[in-house]
């Protein structure tokens, strides 16, 4: 077995220790000492789309995720970014009725959607029935992840009213129902770290309107 | 102000405002998307650019050439800092490794460049242009192997490595039912939802930080001295934190970067640590290997009580504080406790979330639930029987209140522990193995001294600074409850403004001293300000009784904003402590109860109720608490079940270094949960007479799990996380 202090490295080596380790693989300085491409501006495209019923018409680099473009083209920074490659949550936004992690999409593939953020759900002034009923079960605690859940909570919600069955539905012949289980599978892409769970389903049966 | 005597009665006892399971006052902006995190702050500083960080693809050794040409070449590209680069950098105290490594390497992703451009995008792809060189040099990276090199560490604020009373083994030795067992806690890693985030900007020499930060104070000091300019010369602000639990008590690279970047680049940067690089950047809960005795005659009282912690951590760094409650938290004449400190070149270990009681619970409550089965006694009962209502190592020293015995009884009670079957295996729900387990919660209370500066307006608006943080524990709105009482205002007549290093300096979020010693000095501020109310409106302050937006004394009465008629009233006080937490101990107790159901084929576990009984103090808002131990109760459902940074043993570092590697509680994992909160005020701490419940509620969740698995199987599994495999071929033949 090779030895950490092992400078020799082999195939084998290089392909145990993963990915990151493969970075310590000597490049050719020549390579990088001359670069080839100039330092041209990077490709952009046209797009339009809708956020909380104002229309956008952007020029954009065509590698800005959906979520970059909401926290800081439109600074609509109530959208989180979490983890930035679809493991958390913290960036759902509801794009033509459907939630989405926007940090998984690139803005260009938006052209004609309509988008709900967090911020389209309600104000201070006006909160949604979602928003209300977090702050009144304490459905959260830093509030990072909260614009998400509340973003999915609604959605599901209405996934549940389509009929869309779930993962723990049992019967997948009948219209699934509102419980606790549905909701937590449901919910199960949106990571809540201080661990408000437990009052995020309350406010969601509340919302709904049936008993937990 | 001096607390230096037991509180009497103080206008917080009149529970108007204090006390209530009031809604959050900062819930609607955070429910809205509105709460300005770190890295939002469009508005704070014109022409921001992006920032990204390179992190060592090497745990140890050094770079040995690092290549710029291609990066610095790519579009956008502003400004590129490194070691190199930067000039000379100091190291913050309360860091144990540079935050910006080169040319020597001390753990794997120490950040060694930032990459600034115009945009992110842009200064992502340069990033990946920077080509490293390293000459890789032999590191320690496994904890068990290290044992033997495992040095007596120094005292850890002031508490010395290993403790001794009586005749420990003497006692142990004699003991009729003896248990003698090891325990392995693995590495954990905060994971918070806000990535480490900041902005600087310079205005000549000085600096600002929009930043995500626990302790405003620590961190200004270390970023001065790491910067090696004055600290009048440097303003911290971080009003929303998105979870800390520790990870961001201290900074971190994106802090400096932030800093270093917006100087070279000469316009504002923000940098935000990249989710895959924060688990081996940043701190984490070091992995410990823990070794428990207990002796203890057939009637069940404890003789001898022996707990010993093995950890690792960087060189410099410190031990994790594994056996800190065995000291406290049960009788028995014969003690001793012992921590030894291995060198590992793994990232900086440090605290998180109830450091030292939470790894030490984890193994010290299995324990105990081990003697008790060995003694045939119920584990409730067998902690019972072991309490003292005196520090066991100085029995001249009371606790200032304890009772965990009352939490125990109140938990059995409300969970149906009487129906329980203690003999492991006997329960069945269809598929499912049924089980239940308890588990003592303990964790010291602290005070820190804490500042505030109140203001009254002739709106009758009073307005709180300090430099105190809400990291999700409700700061905003116990500070707002506290204000209200003490000058006898709804809590919409308060303004509550956190987290700017402007401000007085408070305790700061750490350690569960938050919530009592940050009200403590907002307390100690509004005394102040009712004195200077009354003497402007000529009363005695002695007699000025403060209600429903107004002052009176005798037959006299003004609106409380007549007082500021001439000017805005401005008053400041810090709360500072005397001896009462030497004279009594001043902890927190509690008692956790978990079922859970594995599944009879699979070895699946799942957790399916969960109940948490809590004495700490009095509660300053029902609703916030009970969020904070529900919380708590899910990282330590976590840290039973799934959470455990993988070690890559050969290149030293956390394999799993993402949110989908690194498990933590989702939705699904986590049932409804119930708390319950024990009446108690406590005197002793401080005026509000409240303690901490934020790190007391993860204390001995795991191992309240960690029993329920073994009485639905009778496994019994010593090395966390219990995860199925190490079920699956031990689980009783299907029948």
């Amino acid at each position: 077995m090779q030895t950490p202090g092992d400078l020799d490295f082999s195939r084998r080596g290089v392909l145990a220790g993963g990915a990151s380790v493969a970075a310590v693989t000597v490049v050719p300085t020549r390579a990088s000492a001359a670069p080839t491409k100039a330092a041209t501006a990077p490709p952009t495209a046209k797009v339009a789309f809708e956020v909380n019923g104002t229309p956008h018409a952007l020029e954009l680099d065509t590698r800005t995720s959906l979520l970059d473009v909401l926290r800081e083209q439109l600074q609509l920074t109530g959208t989180k970014k979490g983890c930035d490659h679809g493991q958390c949550g913290a960036c759902t936004v509801i794009v033509d009725g459907r939630r989405i992690n926007s940090c998984l999409t690139l803005a260009v593939m938006h052209d004609g959607d309509k988008i709900i953020t967090i911020e389209g759900l309600g104000t201070p002034d006006k909160m949604h029935p979602m928003q209300d009923a977090f702050v009144e079960h304490d459905g959260y605690q830093c509030g990072y992840c909260t614009p998400g859940q509340i973003c999915s909570a609604v959605a599901v919600l209405d996934e549940i009213k389509a009929g869309i069955p779930s993962h723990v539905t049992a019967d997948l012949t009948k219209a699934p129902k509102v419980t606790a289980s549905e909701l937590r599978e449901r919910m199960s892409g949106n990571i809540c770290r201080c661990g408000a769970y437990s009052n995020i389903i309350d406010a969601m049966t509340d919302v709904a309107g049936v008993k937990a | 102000m001096k607390f230096d005597t037991p509180a009497t009665t103080n206008p917080i006892d009149q529970l108007k405002v204090i006390g209530k399971p009031t809604n959050r006052i900062d819930g609607p902006l955070k429910t809205t998307g509105l709460a300005p995190y770190a890295y939002e702050r469009h508005d704070v500083a014109a022409n921001q650019a992006y920032g990204y960080v390179v992190g060592s693809a090497i745990a140890k050794g050094r770079i040995s050439s690092m290549n710029l040409d291609a990066a610095k070449a790519a579009p956008g590209v502003l400004a590129i800092v490194t070691a190199g680069t930067a000039g000379k950098l100091g190291k913050g105290n309360f860091n144990t490794a540079k935050l910006l490594g080169g040319p020597a390497i001390d753990h794997y992703h120490q950040a060694i460049a930032l990459v600034v451009a115009e945009t992110f995008e842009q200064a992502r792809a340069a990033a990946a242009l920077v080509r490293v060189e390293y000459a890789r040099s032999k590191g320690a990276f496994e904890l068990a192997a290290a044992l033997d090199a495992a040095i007596k560490p120094p005292a850890v604020f002031g508490t010395e490595p290993d403790s001794s009373v009586g005749d420990f083994a003497g006692a142990f030795a004699a003991a009729p039912v003896q248990l003698d067992a090891r325990y392995t806690t693995p590495d954990h890693s905060h994971a918070m939802m806000e990535p480490h985030a900041s902005i600087a900007a310079w205005d000549g020499d000085k600096l600002t930080l929009w930043t995500s930060n626990q302790m405003i104070a620590w961190s200004v000091g270390d970023m001065a001295k790491t910067l090696g300019i004055p600290k009048e010369n440097i303003r911290f602000d971080s009003p929303y934190i998105g979870g800390g639990f520790g990870g961001k008590l201290f900074n971190r690279a994106d802090v400096l970067l932030a800093a270093l970047g917006a100087k070279a680049a000469r316009r504002p940067v923000k940098v935000a640590l990249q989710r895959p690089l924060m688990i081996n950047n940043t701190t984490h809960r070091p992995a410990t290997i823990q070794r428990i005795r207990i002796g203890a005659t057939a009637d069940g009282k404890i003789t001898a009580i022996g707990h010993e912690s093995w950890s690792g951590d960087l060189p410099g760094g410190g031990p994790e504080t594994a056996v800190a409650q065995t000291r406290l938290l049960y009788a028995g004449a014969n003690r001793m406790t012992a921590m030894r400190l291995a060198v590992l070149d793994l990232p900086e270990g440090n605290a998180m979330r109830a450091p030292g009681e939470a790894p030490g619970l984890m193994a010290l409550e299995v324990a105990v639930d081990e003697m008790a089965e060995k003694l045939g006694i119920d584990p409730i009962q067998f902690r019972v029987i072991n309490d003292t209502q005196v520090d066991p190592e100085k029995p001249s020293r009371p606790f200032s209140q304890r009772q965990l015995n009352e939490c125990l009884k109140t938990g059995a009670d409300k969970f149906g522990w009487a129906r329980r079957n203690a003999k492991p295996g006997m329960t069945r729900d269809g598929q499912w193995l049924v089980g239940t387990g308890v588990a003592a919660a303990f964790r010291n209370n602290m005070n820190a001294p804490s500042a505030a500066r109140v203001r009254l307006d002739t709106a009758g608006v009073v307005t709180v600074e300090t430099d105190m943080t809400d990291i999700g524990t409700g700061s905003y709105t116990i500070i707002a409850q506290t204000a209200a009482e003490m000058m006898g205002l709804p809590l919409d007549k308060i303004v509550v403004k956190l987290g700017d290093s402007a401000f007085p300096v408070s305790a700061g979020s750490g350690g569960q001293w938050g919530a009592n010693s940050s009200t403590a000095g907002v307390y100690a501020a509004c005394v102040k300000l009712r004195e200077a109310v009354a003497q402007k409106l000529g009363m005695n302050p002695l007699d000025a009784v403060f209600a429903g937006g107004k002052v009176k004394a005798g037959r006299r009465s003004a609106a409380l904003g007549d007082a500021a008629k001439d000017g805005e009233l401005v008053a400041e006080d810090k709360m500072d402590y005397g001896d009462l937490a030497e004279k009594y101990q001043q902890s927190t107790f509690g008692a956790h109860f978990v079922e859970v159901g594995v599944h009879a084929a699979t070895g699946e576990i799942r957790i399916r109720r969960m109940l948490a009984v809590c004495a700490a103090g009095r509660i300053l808002n029902p609703k916030a608490a009970r969020s904070q131990v529900i919380g708590a109760m899910t990282m330590g459902a976590g840290s039973a079940l799934m959470e455990e940074l993988a070690v890559d043993k050969r290149f030293g570092f956390f394999v799993n270094h993402d949110l989908a590697g690194y498990e933590v509680p989702v939705h699904a994992d986590i049932p409804h949960q119930e708390v319950i909160f024990l009446d108690e005020t406590d005197p002793t701490t401080s005026p509000m007479k409240a303690k901490g419940v934020g790190e007391l509620g993860i204390c001995g969740v795991a191992a309240a799990v960690a029993n329920a698995v073994y009485n639905a199987t009778g496994i019994r599994t010593r090395n966390y996380p219990i995860t199925l495999d190490k079920l699956l071929d031990k689980l009783p033949a299907i029948a």
